[in-house]
């Protein structure tokens, strides 16, 4: 898992990989219809997301079930901006409807796109960090971890839909016009977010490569690998997964800004328990544990569920679920274990056949091992 | 069995068989993809063997050009149907879809439209909300469809009304809402607010019910239609005895039973959603009420409901709608017959059915009368068309761009579908943003 | 400890409830201008509001059992859950339109009592099922059987769509059961839910002797304890497993078919209870049967006279809160296997 055990050949295979994704995601508005395109961009600030879902799940081992508030947050932050410029002088329209007559405090600064977008990072960013620390200071680990995550998805979700005056309610926010005055309907408009997005997302790809290629990292993986070894070492876990945990955060919150100038609108059920748990599982398919697998796995898996259930409509779900089992059961590393696996048998014949590198959780439910109840 | 076990162990250590299995799924699944479409040039061109991002990228390209040439041009027509047939929401939205389907059979049985036929593509909203964006949009922008039909939440409308009108399409949206919205390129076949709860209100107080209990999902329609109904109590001289609203999807009426006990209403005005109403009907006859005791009069449950709420649950109570199984008209025999022979005899019609059913009709008429599918064209024409539904005569209102509709109070029989106890003498005029009452002047507009 | 605990709650409570008041919530603000607020509760609305908690934390406790095995026992996320739970329900419908006509209709309720055992039966010959073929491979690997369990479920729900139909079925209560008691003028106690708690005591009666005092109940405690020198002490720690999971299953059956009384029955119906079952089991501390039983109480409680001082939406969120907040202070959990 860690750099140093990889063979050189396969660095070299896998320097080019990212180039020629690079260059074949810069090709693609020459070939693609308009409507594809936008489902690409889609597909591409979910990439974001993967990845900062790898950083923690597959490089810190923690699975957190409520990515999709961060997202969420984040895409809240961009539509305020793009809802009060859509809206002119007069107040958001579901405001009205609800009875509200003057802008709530909060939402005057978002006027500012750039205050949005920064905003759209950090509070996600923020909120990650502080319910990190928080729970990784009690030493909450794997399962515990998971379930808290999926109850804070819960609460926003709920929250989010009860303050509709503030937030739009169970129909969020949609319907915007423009952006920095750019028409968001616009051909060109959508292009040249696309490139953003494509920028974003080798922005944020070379961030979490810097990072787990860093020191830093090494004490992320050790933090997964056994806790209590890096504690008597004279290290605290709980800042270091806390920043981990930050990282991820910001990238959704990017991620769901991208997300809200793509596709036009964010609900509530955006950052419910549903969505944060398919995220998790672009990860798992594409092999939690390498940056460009996370990246792979979204686009396979979100175009595989479009196709699916486009050519499918009524049986889609079917296939979806038995990815899942699939996925698990017979490929744990994902698409990137497997073609790992694949390289070293080609490259390094000599070599014994190794286990499939995946991260397992040691102590997953957070008890102390003498509690007895550890299955192996 | 036991060697399917060894199988999937045997798969587990052995990555060259797992390696074949996974391939076969890509390539099945690229395979899917370029299955149903034509390559261009330059998708070939770009194809890569390889399984990296640029081999999806040019999957997705192959997908791309398969949108067929204009609808008009072709010797079909393409209409769109965007409904949930998967997730929460499927409940309710797989029956419009059938009646909706049922339309697009008939037109199509007796000759189609402009000589043409109607060539229907489905999509699966999946009751999520971006989803329904972009399955607009590929219904739009792929399939190059002349009209949508579909559709039953606020929050999918919502979400789809932005793409309808960048893109110039249109759509036909069956289910009655909360109002104060008027988007040039949906028509709205389902009621307003002033065509189901602002008489239904009215027949209450008239009634005697002056002191109503308001109970609702957590969500906009609710939020929406309540804000309207104490306007109308505050103008009319009725109390509100209090107001409540639960997570959609709540299950548990214990604590709500006992606040609505304590507030002693005369009725309760219930806006609440899908499963909650199953829950609320079930606790509320177990708490000791009844429908001479507390009647409810909910504007969400249709025939289609009732079943699952169980008919003992929610004998007697009432509801408001524009359209009943029982309603007597010729037309609705006909479409009730129609619809069991098609679809099977358990199967009930009810309101957002109807409307899913007799909006294909009026886009047909429009179009007929347009001699074209174009939107702008369609939507001129669409102006005052009449259509004799199964709910009687509906006409196109020009200005709103939704219908007008009778409405009728029904109390719930024993065998599950309901009579009608009290309707309008003529169709209401649709009215979104309830310009002509007095009372709603002071309501929050936009 | 319990003092402790409540003055947390208090602290908790008191922390997460005076900003919403402030923030000028609508909810809030039409409640109070609405209700003329009454000073303190008459004693048959406290009766009836214990009641409510009580019944609410039996239902979650229902729900819950099940997890306490799987999760709990075995460590295996069963994402699934809330489908065996739709089993046990779609089982009771199953049975009412086969069995109803044979035994005298559905209102006679013959058919609803054999079913509850028939959905313990199905649900628990699926969850076997699941085990041998997908489970027993992702032993060690907690967040792994999420996943995988998560897809299963999906597929659960597929295929009762696609064999019962979209829309929500329905159950014909037994006569017997419709109505309730009242002890005191104002103060109802219908009988289905007196029937969900006589059922979860007997589940939970059920449960400890099958443990504590059968042969196969000590052998599951072994294997759960400590599994290498259960298997050398002769135990097949794969058919404990099994078996294990197939009663975790079951009980999701038991409730689903008791919920029948109280809920909608549709593909979805687990999705509206998943949740609630994992935070129970996790307050409670997971593998610890009385911290379960002693969560779902409070959750209930909680839950209630929030609900009652606030709003449904509000009272849930609060609820949620206060456990992540517990859990802040004790990660383990109310019960904890040993305290550090």
């Amino acid at each position: 898992m860690v750099k140093a055990k990889v063979p050189t050949k396969e660095i070299l295979a896998f320097r080019f990989l990212p180039v020629i994704a690079m260059l074949g995601l810069l090709a693609a508005p020459l070939v693609l219809s308009d409507f594809r395109l936008s489902l690409l961009a889609k597909f591409l600030t979910y990439a974001i997301v993967a990845l900062g879902l790898d950083l923690i799940w597959g490089y810190g081992g923690m699975l957190s079930l409520g990515h999709g508030v961060f997202f969420g947050l984040g895409a809240y932050g961009m539509a305020m901006y793009l809802k009060l410029e859509a809206s002119g002088n007069r107040l958001p329209d579901f405001m009205g409807w609800s009875g509200v007559d003057s802008l709530p405090w909060f939402w005057v600064p978002f006027h500012n796109p750039v205050f949005a977008i920064l905003m759209a990072i950090f509070i996600p960013a923020l909120l990650a960090t502080l319910l990190g620390y928080l729970v990784f200071r009690s030493r909450i680990q794997g399962v515990y971890f998971s379930i808290i995550t999926q109850a804070m998805a819960l609460i926003m979700v709920t929250l989010f839909i009860g303050q509709q005056p503030l937030t739009g309610g169970t129909n969020g926010m949609t319907n915007f016009s423009t952006v920095f005055g750019f028409s968001l309907a616009d051909t060109g408009v959508q292009v040249v977010l696309y490139f953003v997005t494509v920028a974003c997302l080798a922005l944020a790809y070379l961030l979490c490569r810097w990072l787990m290629h860093s020191r830093y990292g090494r004490l992320l993986v050790a933090s997964r690998e056994d806790e209590n070894r890096l504690r008597f070492m004279g290290y605290n876990p709980a800042p270091i997964k806390s920043l981990a945990f930050g990282v991820s955060g910001g990238l959704a919150g990017l991620a769901g800004a991208l997300f809200v100038l793509q596709v036009g609108l964010i609900t509530p059920s955006a950052m419910g328990i549903v969505p944060s748990i398919e995220m998790v599982i672009w990860v798992a398919v594409g092999g939690r544990g390498t940056l460009w697998g996370a990246v792979l796995g979204t686009l396979l898996v979100n175009y595989g569920k479009s196709t699916f259930s486009e050519t499918f409509p009524e049986i889609w779900q079917y296939f979806f679920g038995a990815l899942f089992i699939g996925a698990v059961l017979l490929f744990p590393g994902g698409i990137a274990g497997f073609v790992r696996n694949m390289l070293d048998r080609v490259f390094v014949k000599a070599s014994p056949p190794k286990e499939i590198p995946v991260p397992v959780d040691r102590n997953p439910s957070g008890k102390e091992l003498e509690s007895g109840v550890e299955v192996t | 069995m036991r060697q399917f076990f060894q199988f999937l162990l045997y798969a587990k250590k052995s990555s060259r068989l797992a390696g074949l299995v996974c391939l076969t799924l890509l390539a099945t699944l690229l395979l899917a993809a370029c299955g149903d479409s034509t390559a261009t040039p330059a998708a070939v061109a770009t194809t890569a063997p390889a399984v990296t991002t640029a081999s999806i990228t040019s999957a997705v390209t192959s997908a791309a050009s398969a949108s067929g040439s204009p609808a008009a041009t072709s010797g079909t027509i393409k209409v769109g149907i965007l409904h949930s047939l998967s997730g929460t929401m499927a409940i309710s939205e797989v029956s419009v879809k059938d009646a909706t389907v049922m339309a697009i059979d008939e037109i199509n049985a007796k000759g189609g439209v402009l000589g043409k036929k109607l060539e229907v593509v489905i999509e699966d909203g999946a009751s999520d909300w971006p989803t329904f964006a972009e399955k607009a949009k590929k219904l739009i922008q792929q399939d190059k469809v002349a009209v949508v039909f579909g559709c039953w939440t606020s929050a999918s409308r919502k979400s789809v009304l932005p793409v309808f009108e960048s893109l110039k399409g249109l759509l036909f949206y069956p289910v009655q809402y909360e109002g104060l919205e008027q988007s040039p390129n949906i028509f709205y076949t389902g009621a307003t607010t002033n065509q189901q709860i602002v008489p239904a209100v009215d027949y209450l107080l008239s009634q005697g019910k002056k002191k109503i209990y308001l109970l609702g999902s957590d969500y906009v329609f609710p939020r929406t239609a309540n804000t309207i109904i104490k306007a109308q109590l505050k103008a009319k001289g009725g109390t509100l005895a209090g107001e409540e609203y639960t997570p959609l999807g709540a299950t548990e009426y214990s604590t709500v039973l006992s606040k609505i006990k304590a507030a002693q209403p005369d009725v309760i005005f219930n806006t609440l959603n899908g499963d909650s109403n199953v829950a609320f009907f079930k606790q509320f006859k177990d708490a000791g009420f009844t429908a001479q005791s507390l009647p409810v009069l909910s504007v969400s449950v249709a025939e289609d409901e009732v079943r699952g709420i169980g008919i003992e649950n929610i004998q007697g109570h009432l509801t408001a709608w524009n359209y009943y199984q029982t309603t007597d008209t010729p037309e609705n025999t006909r479409f009730v017959a129609a619809y069991k022979a098609k679809y099977g005899d358990k199967r009930v019609t009810d309101d957002p059915i109807e409307a899913g059913y007799f909006g294909v009709y009026l886009w047909k008429l429009a179009v007929e009368k347009a001699a074209s599918t174009d939107v702008e064209k369609v939507r001129a024409a669409a102006k005052g068309i009449e259509f004799a539904a199964p709910e009687g005569t509906v006409k196109i209102d020009g200005d709103t761009q939704h219908t007008y509709k009778k409405v009728r109070i029904g109390k719930i029989r024993a065998d599950g579908l309901i009579d009608e106890v009290y309707s309008t003498p003529d169709p209401v005029k649709p009215d979104p943003y309830l310009k002509s009452y007095d009372w709603a002047a002071s309501l929050p507009k936009q | 400890m319990l003092a402790k605990l409540v003055q947390i709650i208090t602290w908790a409570n008191f922390a997460g409830f005076s900003p919403l008041i402030l923030s000028r919530s609508p909810v809030l603000v039409t409640r109070s201008s609405l209700t003329d607020e009454k000073e303190g509760l008459t004693l048959d609305e406290l009766l009836s509001q214990a009641f409510n908690g009580l019944s609410l934390g039996s239902v979650l406790l229902l729900i819950s059992l099940g997890l306490a095995f799987s999760f709990g026992l075995m460590n295996v996320i069963n994402m699934a859950h809330g489908e065996f739970i739709m089993v046990g329900a779609y089982t009771t419908y199953l049975l009412q339109q086969i069995l109803a006509p044979a035994l005298g209709g559905v209102s006679g309720g013959l058919t609803f009592l054999i079913s509850i055992p028939v959905a313990f039966l199905a649900a628990g010959l699926l969850g076997f099922l699941l085990e041998n073929t997908l489970i027993r491979f992702l032993y060690g690997r907690p967040l792994d059987t999420l996943l995988a369990t998560w897809g299963v479920g999906l597929v659960l729900q597929q295929l009762a769509r696609t064999i019962f139909g979209a829309p929500n079925v329905q159950v014909v209560s037994p006569g017997w059961l419709s109505g309730g008691f009242s002890p005191l003028p104002g103060l109802n106690l219908p009988y289905k839910r007196l029937f969900i708690i006589g059922l979860v005591l007997i589940c939970v009666a059920a449960i400890y002797l099958y443990l504590y005092r059968s042969r196969s109940g000590r052998r599951m405690r072994a294997v759960m304890q400590n599994r290498e020198i259960a298997g050398t002490l002769g135990i097949a720690t794969r058919r404990v497993d099994g078996i294990t999971f197939a009663i975790g299953s079951g009980l999701a059956g038991v409730a689903g078919s008791a919920l029948t009384l109280i809920g909608p029955i549709g593909p979805t119906l687990g999705t509206n209870y998943i949740v609630d079952a994992f935070l129970v089991v996790v307050l409670g501390g997971v593998g610890r049967l009385p911290g379960t039983i002693l969560a779902a109480l409070l959750i209930g409680v909680f839950n209630t006279l929030l609900e009652l001082q606030t709003s449904a939406s509000i009272g849930k969120v609060l609820v949620f809160v206060l456990v992540i907040i517990f859990l802040q202070w004790k990660p383990r959990g109310l019960v904890a296997l040993r305290s550090r």
